[in-house]
């Protein structure tokens, strides 16, 4: 029988049945549930976002238009800042697989090392973020910084030959509410992480006898990494 | 309380753990994917840049094949994300199937019926 155990195991747990249910334990399997419900929510965000997009496809601005800033020069240098942010968040993802990995072999000195790195990657992920933000809102070209009628906050909807329009904030909305999101959840992520750390430190996984923890976070922060590709397609590319 | 974190044996969990030549291996394959992620996002950039969604106005049939490639090289990276990054290519075929299937067929019905409604509206609108 697939999944027969060699050993007299407690029936409570495996799930209190005589094996586990694919293979997996309880909470891997409801990480997995979890991250398929909250990649619908990104995905009915996302697929909005595409509806405006097809709607107002003619007075949509365009992403490399918009997103020429980078620190420290005027320069217009289009999508450069964000291929650098997408870039940081690889890395941090990669990071925690290198942890993941050394969990596996009960390596606890290198998983302390990459899972530090993961959470240098997404502080300065969201810092990176936080500048973004704020040269979007009060930035030279910002939505505080445009004194005329295309200012974005009082531009919710226009009036456009007698038809309400959604006017440029249409793009700032969608903007806050998408990167927003998904910053909240590298946020957590970074949270998560660094209590993981803290444990990982303190030798809670080592007495335990395996680092799934590791691994059940490791699939939560890949998720956030996997829902910045399509942001970064969905939102800055297309 | 029962702990449901206490693995066992092997059959409870797969590859919870491995030998050191076997990380090694699982290493290489970690490294590989990066490059290919990265070499795809600076493809993405480079992309970008030459041809920005400006050129949708005055060359519309450049753009569609633009766009087709980017939504093609983003499925290639949400792809190795999913099945090497978080693993689900060595889980269980039952387990793939239950969370992707019905996922993705979800969520192509909803970009279908969005967009047809998003551009039966705008076709409405212009009567």
């Amino acid at each position: 029988m697939a999944g027969e155990t060699s050993k007299v195991i407690d029936t409570k747990v495996l799930w209190g049945g005589n094996r586990s249910p694919f293979s997996m334990s309880y909470g891997k399997m409801m990480m997995w549930l979890f991250l398929v419900s909250d990649a619908l929510t990104f995905g009915g965000l996302l697929t909005g976002l595409g509806f405006f997009k097809w709607k107002y496809a003619d007075m949509w601005p365009n992403s490399e238009e918009v997103f020429t800033h980078f620190p420290g020069t005027h320069a217009s240098l289009p999508l450069l800042y964000v291929a650098t942010m997408t870039f940081i968040l690889i890395v941090s993802s990669v990071t925690m697989v290198f942890a993941v990995e050394a969990g596996h072999r009960n390596d606890k000195k290198n998983v302390i090392k990459w899972l530090a790195w993961t959470v240098v990657g997404g502080v300065v992920f969201l810092g990176s973020q936080a500048w973004e933000w704020s040269t979007f809102i009060a930035g030279p070209d910002g939505m505080f910084g445009t004194a005329d009628d295309t200012n974005l906050l009082t531009n919710f909807f226009t009036k456009v030959d007698g038809v309400w329009t959604p006017g440029p904030s249409a793009y700032g909305m969608f903007f806050f509410c998408v990167t927003g999101f998904h910053g909240f959840h590298v946020f957590s992520g970074v949270i998560i992480n660094v209590i993981i750390l803290i444990n990982a430190v303190n030798g809670t996984y080592e007495k335990r006898g395996h680092y799934e923890m590791v691994e059940k976070t490791g699939l939560y922060w890949h998720f956030i990494d996997l829902v910045w590709v399509f942001v970064f397609t969905f939102f800055y590319l297309i | 309380m029962e702990r449901d974190d206490l693995i066992v044996n092997d059959q409870y969990s797969l590859d919870l753990e491995h030998s050191e030549e076997a990380g090694k291996v699982i290493r290489k394959k970690i490294i590989k994917v990066t490059i290919l992620l990265t070499l795809i996002t600076a493809l993405e950039i480079v992309m970008g840049v030459v041809w920005g969604k400006s050129i949708a106005q005055t060359a519309p049939a450049k753009w569609e094949v633009i766009k087709w490639i980017y939504i093609v090289l983003t499925i290639i990276k949400a792809g190795y994300i999913v099945m090497v990054f978080m693993h689900l290519g060595e889980e269980r075929k039952n387990m793939k199937q239950m969370i992707l299937v019905p996922y993705v067929a979800f969520m192509i019905y909803l970009i279908w019926i969005l967009l047809t409604e998003a551009w039966s509206v705008t076709a409405a609108s212009a009567l």
